[in-house]
């Protein structure tokens, strides 16, 4: 058999076969379908009734109420109303209602591992692809189909490997990486194909920062992100509760000599990356928008806002003040990540340099839950900023890392996090 | 049986086609507020059986399948562009919209008359210029012919092909 990219062997094992080829379309047996409150029940459930049917398998569903929480009004409390009712009725074993983003809470329950083919009803969920499972987004009627049959057809994609050589210089993240790769390809540059990040800076990267990665593979328009499992998704899987019993490592791996489209990047070489509005392909070094005044700084989302975020926009603000007239949201991406960031002294900091914090929830990143006045500047930790996605279409929104954002807040103007942290 | 031509540009996202503020809304809702903010008069006066034709990277973004049912509801025979979201494009034949990936499709222009020929993979050009699309798989074919994967679902549940799970109401 020829030799076998990740991807390959992912969708190879789903689809019962001993190995697949590019562009084959597969249907693949699925491990595991997350949805949250927008995409979920609301949709599925009256489209199951409808059909006459039911779930094919509650253990492998995972509802997560993180958009329309906690409910601003009529339209969310019937929404997340809808979702509460009709998790009780179907016995799902695995809700977690306003307890944080989908994307977070799904690898910090336990529900990930190598190995997987899953689907989530959000057009992030390539993030858990840092774990070394198969996973996109889909939309609620396909996320239907998969409630149903416990089936979806994949067509197998080409790999681009990103080999990432050399380490990230302090106070450049995760976040700088991939704002650089989706302003190198353009938003749609993944072409639905399959992304691996490689190389020394990617496995000397924490759990949370692969995430990122793997995440903001939908703003590359890929369709999944991955990032092959080495003793640092190990040790993440273990603390998490996932039995050493269901942890190959060995295995799901790329071949050496597998066939990849291959692009190789400097982590050395890398500055903060800011993307301009109103596209995440924008991008550009900090130092070319250094001084844009800003109004709003906002560190949120499941790209944004987890633990390792949470503690270096701390890093930056300990001891400092956020600039007057500058506002500063944080809304942590979930509950664990935020009471570990209180047990760490990193909640005080934020708090005492003027943070303002908000639920742990989707927020004002969807643009669901909007507190971003009109025709603000925001700096956001936030994966898209297309016109009119957090709320007004007047806002000028830049993307940017917790560590960009963070600087920024405190000067009241776009920084560079790098001379606050020397 | 001709379809008049809506432009629009490059990048339409999610966001324009159903936008957050909105979602909260019904399809029917929605598709009102369908691209308002490039085309604002065009959830009223577009018609079934218009077409729109668009820039590369059609519909990326978010994964709400509304972007594309909006323009479902809303009666459009097709989206045509060179390139769509790899999401979109499932979600559009999921919800019984076509899609059609054509490198030249920005040569149309507003208000053209348009025919389209799906057995030979081609949209014809008021000028009567035939610009290949690429060819759909048959069974995202067969799916949106017959209205999207609800129907086929519907289908397979009525010949035995797709079991039938316990509901729990």
């Amino acid at each position: 058999m020829a030799a076998q990219t990740l991807a390959q062997k992912l969708l190879a094992h789903a689809s019962g076969r001993p190995g697949v080829e590019v562009d084959e379309i597969v249907n693949c047996r699925v491990d595991l379908a997350m949805f949250h409150d927008s995409s979920g029940p609301r949709r599925l459930k009256p489209m199951l009734e409808a059909l006459g049917t039911g779930i094919w398998d509650r253990n492998k569903v995972v509802l997560v109420m993180d958009h329309y929480v906690p409910e601003a009004d009529d339209d969310s409390r019937r929404i997340v109303r809808i979702a509460r009712e009709w998790a009780r009725e179907q016995d799902l074993p695995h809700v977690y209602d306003s307890v944080g983003i989908c994307h977070v809470v799904l690898p910090e329950r336990g529900h990930l591992r190598p190995g997987m083919l899953c689907v989530g009803g959000d057009s992030h969920s390539p993030t858990g692809g840092a774990f070394g499972a198969y996973m996109f987004g889909v939309g609620s009627t396909e996320m239907l189909g998969v409630v149903a049959s416990g089936e979806i057809w994949v067509r197998v994609p080409q790999t681009l490997d990103m080999r990432w050589h050399g380490r990230l210089r302090d106070g450049v993240s995760a976040k700088d990486m991939m704002l650089h790769m989706v302003g190198r390809f353009g938003m749609n540059g993944g072409r639905y194909q399959a992304v691996e990040f490689s190389g020394e800076a990617v496995r000397a990267l924490s759990m949370q920062e692969r995430m990122t990665l793997s995440n903001m593979a939908a703003e590359m328009g890929a369709q999944a992100g991955l990032v092959a499992p080495d003793d640092t998704t190990l040790r993440y899987l273990r603390s998490v509760g996932v039995a050493d019993a269901d942890i190959d490592i060995e295995h799901w791996q790329s071949d050496p000599d597998a066939e990849a489209e291959r692009y190789d990047f400097d982590a050395n070489a890398l500055a903060p990356q800011v993307a301009l509005p109103h596209s995440p392909a924008n991008t550009r070094d900090v130092d070319q928008c250094v001084g844009t005044a800003i109004q709003v700084a906002y560190i949120g989302a499941c790209t944004g806002a987890k633990l390792d975020d949470l503690r270096a926009a701390a890093r930056v603000l300990k001891g400092r003040r956020v600039a007057a007239g500058t506002e500063l949201m944080v809304a942590p991406a979930s509950q664990r990540d935020q009471e570990q960031a209180a047990r760490e002294g990193v909640m005080d900091a934020l708090v005492q340099a003027g943070a303002n914090v908000l639920p742990t929830s989707c927020g004002a990143c969807s643009g669901y839950g909007g507190s971003i006045p009109e025709g603000a500047n925001v700096i956001a930790t936030t994966a898209r900023n297309f016109k009119g996605r957090m709320g007004p279409a007047t806002a000028q929104v830049y993307l940017a890392s917790p560590y960009t954002v963070a600087a920024s807040a405190i000067a009241g103007a776009i920084s560079d996090p790098r001379e606050v942290l020397q | 049986m001709t379809h008049r031509v809506w432009r629009v540009g490059a990048d339409v996202d999610t966001d324009q086609l159903a936008p957050g503020a909105y979602m909260k809304l019904g399809i029917e809702d929605i598709a009102k507020h369908c691209l308002e903010r490039v085309r604002p008069e065009f959830a009223g006066e577009v018609r079934p059986g218009d077409v729109l034709v668009a820039g590369p990277n059609f519909g990326i973004g978010s994964s709400r399948e509304q972007a594309a049912s909006a323009l479902a509801t809303l009666g459009l025979r097709a989206v045509i562009a060179p390139s769509f979201s790899g999401l979109y494009f499932r979600n559009a034949f999921n919800v019984g919209l076509l899609l059609l990936t054509c490198p030249e499709a920005e040569t149309l222009q507003e208000g053209d008359r348009i025919t389209l020929d799906l057995a030979a993979h081609q949209v014809v050009g008021p000028d009567g210029r035939a610009l290949p699309c690429a060819p759909i798989p048959d069974f995202l074919q067969d799916m949106v012919e017959a209205g999207g994967l609800m129907m086929q679902l519907k289908k397979r549940l009525a010949d035995g092909t797709l079991t039938r799970h316990p509901m729990r109401r």
